[in-house]
Order: structure tokens, then sequence, then C-alpha cells
């Protein structure tokens, strides 16, 4: 019987009444320099009374309704297999990803210029979650300030165009370094602060340097930003209709073909595929050397692995400073993509998104994050009508995912062997 | 003797912005300094008390009440029950079911929800700016010297004094009452607390509710102060007021008025002798160096790891 859940549903039931309608149901407008206080349109209202009455029968019927959910069966069941059998999970997730990259290469030929833009902004957002993956979900030190590092390899490259008229090609591992660079120097001080200190910090760290980049007008051109970064360039040939720079060629006249726009945009779609496919190999492969698996062990068991003499600086430093050096690549498509970037693109909510793709996605599984990337930057896309709820939801995903799954959709799993529990 | 004047005009600026940190990062501190979590969203449940409180002063004003101490004390109250219910709430949807986990699971359910909370109050009532009323005008002026002039305006006064009523008024909460007393025990120790027959979930919320309540009053203070506010004021107030929480010492209530202060002072005098645009680049710096060099904070009790 649901009646001892009465008293308990009522306060549940008015509590979100309190909530929901000063906020929702009455509006602020501002007329001439007098604020005027409007009710919201009756469907807000029924809106509003439908979440209490919601909220209400939830509450009511807590203990069915909970009980109906546990009996559906998890889409992902945690079964503990068999060694081998995990083994041909780990092939199997190989040969998914190669299967994505053998389509993802063919696929920019079909579809509309606008797409293939999307897809570009998707694989550098798939760089950057693959970069920050190794800080979360690897290391597990949570960073909060990724986006720094990413504003570094994007400003690096915009000042060295500016001021010294240097190419794509050149910038890429100038921006990459010294974005990684920046990680080891913050690095170095912060990583033996603990868990949710660090995340803190890093938060301090992201934001100085953003208002750092608004306010050094004189470098940085403040929050005006920076324009006219250059295309990127493939062996000494431009993409653009005439040749700006004196030496280079143009690509439609060397192979003889009409000018068209698309070409740009899918080289640079190309160039960002393959730096995504480089990121990901790269990274897989340190998850196999003995850093990678040092860096498991320290998130697992800091004092175990301490005392096994792993040293807890430079096992986090090299998390960090990879996670770092990654954001930087992505920083640096990211500017050459945009052609301008201003301090607007480098906020604490970009972080916050990258974030979310590695929670989602499952920290340390690098499939996961690439769909969740994907999910992330498409859907909101698809259903525009939805776009300004995007991060409402996102929002409220995040909370769900730590409830519900905090090891994400699909986490990463290591072979191993369980004990047997005695009977 | 106008250097002097004008150090002195810092220094009011500083108190008045510090004492309402202080009450913010009182929510911060007591939070972790129960369950060892930084409350990400408190600074949106700061945000969501200075609408509140904006609503009612101008549903009261559309309603024809003018004597100002009602509307005052009625947006007040106002504030303080949405913006505590919105805590309650929260912890019940988005801490609770995580509590005793891995420390950064319950970091990112309440960033999650920091999000959610931004954006709830960005689709209800638009993103721009809305204009606050200064309903607390004038102030005194003196040693006026050349072309500077000292001022100290009625409305910083309202918030020392608020202020003060408030922390005192909690002070006694916490040292002289039953569920102050709770409190206490279970910041000590959790586990024993609830052996000993004390509801620590109850405790738990009361935590929040009250951090929630000043959280709503520095935002109708501060609302006032500054005159405008928007869905996004919470987040970088929220993160000044932690930094005060942890400049003072995390889970120490004098802490966190002490590093309120130094806070707001330090930020005053930022923005007066260096430029405005800095000062949270000094307030930052400022939490980077302290829990690089003192991470116990100024009254913090050192935190022993046991194996």
């Amino acid at each position: 019987m649901p009646a001892h859940n009465l008293k308990h549903a009522l306060f549940c039931a008015f509590i979100t009444l309190i909530i929901a309608y000063p906020i929702v149901g009455l509006d602020l407008e501002a007329e001439g320099v007098n604020i005027i206080l409007n009710s919201a349109d009756a469907f807000t209202v029924a809106m509003i009374l439908l979440a209490v009455v919601i909220v209400f029968l939830f509450q009511l019927f807590r203990d069915n309704v909970m009980a109906i959910l546990q009996k559906i069966p998890r889409p992902l069941p945690k079964v503990e297999k068999e060694p081998m059998a995990e083994n041909r999970r780990a092939k199997i997730e190989s040969w998914v990803l190669l299967g994505f990259v053998v389509f993802a290469l063919f696929w920019p030929f079909f579809v509309s210029r606008g797409s293939v833009d999307l897809a570009t902004l998707v694989l550098i957002y798939v760089m950057l979650a693959l970069g920050l993956n190794v800080v979360v979900g690897l290391a597990g030190l949570l960073d909060l300030g990724y986006v720094a590092f990413y504003a570094v390899g994007a400003y690096t490259f915009a000042l060295l165009s500016q001021y010294t008229g240097i190419s794509f090609w050149m910038a890429l591992p100038i921006g990459a370094l010294l974005a990684g660079l920046t990680g080891m120097i913050l690095g170095f001080p912060v990583l033996r602060l603990r868990g949710d200190y660090l995340a803190i910090v890093t938060l301090g760290f992201g934001e100085i340097i953003r208002i750092l980049l608004n306010n050094w007008t004189s470098l940085t051109g403040g929050p005006n930003g920076i324009g006219n970064i250059p295309d990127p360039t493939l062996f000494g040939m431009e993409f653009g209709r005439r040749v700006k720079e004196p030496g280079n060629t143009s690509f439609h006249e060397t192979f003889g073909i009409a000018y068209n726009s698309e070409h740009k945009v899918i080289f640079l779609y190309m160039i960002a595929l393959v730096l995504a496919v480089f990121t990901a190999l790269v990274i897989r492969r340190f998850m196999r050397m003995p850093v990678g698996r040092a860096w498991e062990a320290l998130r697992d068991d800091e004092i175990a692995s301490r005392s096994l003499g792993l040293s807890r600086t430079a096992v986090k430093l090299s998390a960090f400073t990879i996670g770092a050096f990654f954001a930087g690549f992505a920083g640096t498509v990211f500017a050459s993509k945009q052609g301008f970037i201003s301090p607007e693109s480098f906020v604490f909510l970009e972080s916050a998104i990258v974030l979310a793709i590695v929670v989602l996605g499952g920290m340390g599984s690098q499939v996961g994050v690439v769909l969740a990337a994907i999910a992330v930057t498409i859907l909101p896309e698809l259903a525009r009508e939805f776009s300004e709820y995007r991060m409402l939801i996102f929002g409220a995903a995040m909370v769900l995912m730590m409830v519900w799954r905090p090891q994400g959709l699909m986490p990463m799993r290591r072979i191993h062997i369980t004990l047997k529990k005695q009977e | 003797m106008q250097d002097l004047l004008y150090f002195s005009q810092q220094l009011i600026n500083g108190l008045t912005i510090g004492s309402a940190y202080a009450l913010i990062a009182i929510g911060y501190t007591m939070v972790y300094g129960i369950i060892g979590m930084i409350n990400f969203a408190h600074g949106e449940i700061y945000m969501i008390g200075a609408y509140t409180s904006l609503i009612t002063i101008t549903g009261l004003a559309s309603l024809g009440v003018t004597w100002l101490p009602l509307i005052l004390v009625i947006a007040l109250v106002c504030a303080m029950i949405v913006s505590a219910s919105m805590g309650w709430a929260v912890e019940r949807v988005a801490y609770r079911p995580v509590r005793g986990r891995h420390r950064l699971i319950p970091l990112i359910s309440a960033i999650g929800m920091s999000i959610f909370l931004q954006n709830y109050v960005h689709l209800a009532q638009g993103s721009r700016n809305i204009g606050f009323p200064a309903l607390i005008d004038g102030g005194f002026r003196f040693g006026e010297i050349g072309s500077f002039r000292m001022s100290l305006s009625y409305m910083q006064i309202t918030i020392f004094i608020t202020t003060l009523i408030c922390m005192s008024a909690l002070s006694l909460f916490i040292s002289r009452s039953r569920i102050g007393r709770a409190c206490r025990a279970v910041s000590q120790d959790l586990g024993m607390a609830s052996l000993l027959g004390i509801d620590t979930n109850r405790i738990i919320s009361a935590t929040f509710i009250i951090g929630a309540a000043l959280a709503a009053v520095a935002g109708l203070l501060l609302g006032m102060y500054y005159g405008s506010i928007d869905p996004l004021f919470g987040f970088i107030a929220g993160l000044k007021a932690f930094t005060a929480a942890v400049l003072g010492g995390i889970g120490s209530i004098p802490g966190a008025m002490l590093g309120g202060l130094i806070l707001g002072i330090s930020e005053s005098m930022t923005s007066g002798y260096l430029s405005g645009e800095y000062k949270d680049v000094v307030s930052f710096g400022l939490l980077i160096l302290i829990l690089l060099f003192k991470p116990t904070g100024l009254l913090g009790k050192p935190e022993v790891e046991k194996i």
C-alpha cells in the first residue's frame, strides 16, 4: 500500500511547485527602465502542474515503480566473461574502429558541404575527448580546465601566423608541444593535490588563461580575437581560388580540375580525420605500454602502486602532459578550420562538454568516447527545435549517468579473471 | 591624505563584497565539512535566490506595496524558501544516490547539476541580464579632498548588517540548537553519529537547506549591489566563494567568514590599484597558491589520511 508514502509524496510535490513556479511560471521583462512581471502562458503553467503531479505519483508509487525498473534487464549486463572472450572483445573493438575510419574516408564525397563541416567539428571533439580520456579516464585526474590547453594550441597557431607567417603544418607540432609544455608546467606543482582540489585548481587555471587572452589586447586582440588564420596546404598547394602565398600553387590548377570550394572543406575534414586517427593510435599504444598500465594502477589504488615503486608525480605528469598535447593538436586544427578565434570559444562550458563526452562514453573506452562525441555534437543539430534545450539535457544526462551508470555507456574492461566466491 | 582615503574606500568596498562572499562560502564549507564533497551547483542556488528575490520585488511593486522594509523582508523570505527547497531537491536528486562512491563521481554529478540549473533559469527567464532596481539609495559622504570623495552607501551598510545578523544567527544555531549539535557531531564522525541515533540523512539535508538559504540572502544583497543579474552570474561568484571557503580552511565556519573578507579585500584592492579586469585572475591565483602551499587553509584542521 502506498499510504505510508503519502506524506512524503505530498511534500515532494509541494517542493516541486516551489522550485518550478516562481522561476518558470513568472516572467521578468524589461520595459524601458522598469521591469514588469508577466505570468507565463497557460501551456507553461499546465506543464508545471503536470510536473508536480508526476512527482507526486512517482513518490507515491515509488516502491512499485522501482520494483518494475529492477525487473527490466540491463542493456549491457555485467557478465564476467572468460579471458579469451575478453580478448576477442578487444579485437572486435579494433575492427569496429577500423570500420569507422574506412567509412569516414569515403563518406564526405557523397554528402553536403554543411555535413562535412559539422563532421570536422565532431573530429575535433573526438581528438579533445580522446586526450581528456587519458587524463580523466585512465589516470583518474579530473581536469576541469582542459580547454586552456586547447586555447594554447589555437592561439599559438593564430599568433605565430600573424607575426611570423608560419604555415599550418609547422604550427601543428609547435602548438601541440607548447600545449604539452603548459600542461607539464601547470601539472608539476598541482598534481600532488587530491582529486577534487585538483579539479578546482585546473578550473581556476582555465579561467585565468581565458581572462588573460581577453585582456591582453596588445598581443591577442582581446575579445575581438584574431582573424585571417591561413588554411592548411597540401604539399604547397592552396585550396583557395587564388594563390595567397608566393611560391605556392593552387590545388585545382595543378590537377587541372574546376575550382570547387568544397575541396577545401573536404581537405580540412581529411586532416582532422588523419589527426584523430593518429591521436587514437598513439593513445592506444600508450595504454599498452608500462606507463599506460601505471596510469590505471595509480588511479585504482594509489597507495598500493606507490608502495610498488611507481613515482606518483612522473606517472600523473605524463598523463597530464599527453592529454594537454592532444588538446593543443585539436586547438591548431580548430583555429585553421574557423579561420578566426576569440576567447569566446574557450569558456568553461567547452571543458564541461568534453568532460561530458568522456563521461557518457565510458571512462577509458575509445569506441565509447568516439560514439559519445558523435552523439553529443550531432544530436543537437538533428533536433534543431530542441537545440536550446541542449545544455539542459546535457546537465541532466551527466547527473543521470553518475547516478545510474557511472562507468559510462561502454566502459573499458581489461582482460581479467575474477576469483570465484567460495561456497 | 588622499591616498589614505582612497585606500579606505577600497577597504570598504572589499569588506562589502567579502561579507557577501562569506555568506555563500558557508554553504560550501558546511557541505564539505559533513560529506566531503564540493557542491559545485551552490553558485546556481545563489543565482536562483537573486532571481526569486527580483521576481518577488517586482511582483510586490505591481501589487502596490511601497513600504521598503516590508518589500525587502518578503523578498528575502521568498528567496530563502525557494533556494532552500532547491538545495534540498538538488541533494536528494543528484547527491544522495552517489554518496559514498568514488570522489569524482559526486563532483561530476554536481557539475551536471550546475549546468542544468544554469540552463533551467536561462530557458525560463532569458539569457539577457536584467536590471535589479536599486531600492536602497544614498549614503554618507565624507572626507572630500580635491576631486576624490569617500562614500559609504546605505546599501553597503545594509549588506554589513544583514551579514552580521545571519552569521550570528548561524553561530548560535550551530553551537546551541539540537540540530546544530547534531551537525557538528556528523561532521566529526558520520558513522559514529549515525550509530548514536542521529538521523544523518536529515542532518545532511539540513546542511544543504541552511547553506542554500544563506546563499539566497547573498543573492538578494549582491543582486541589489551590482544592479543587474543574469543566469551566469552564479558561476563566477560560486567559484569566488569556494575560494573563500578554501582560503579560510574548508569545513570551518569562522574560516569561511575570514576567507570571504580577505578575498573581498584583495579583490577590491586589485581593481583599485591595478585593473578591474584582473581581479578574477588575482582571486583564482590566490586559490591556486593556497591549495598548493597550505591546502588546509588559514583555520582548517589538517586532514589525516588513514590507510
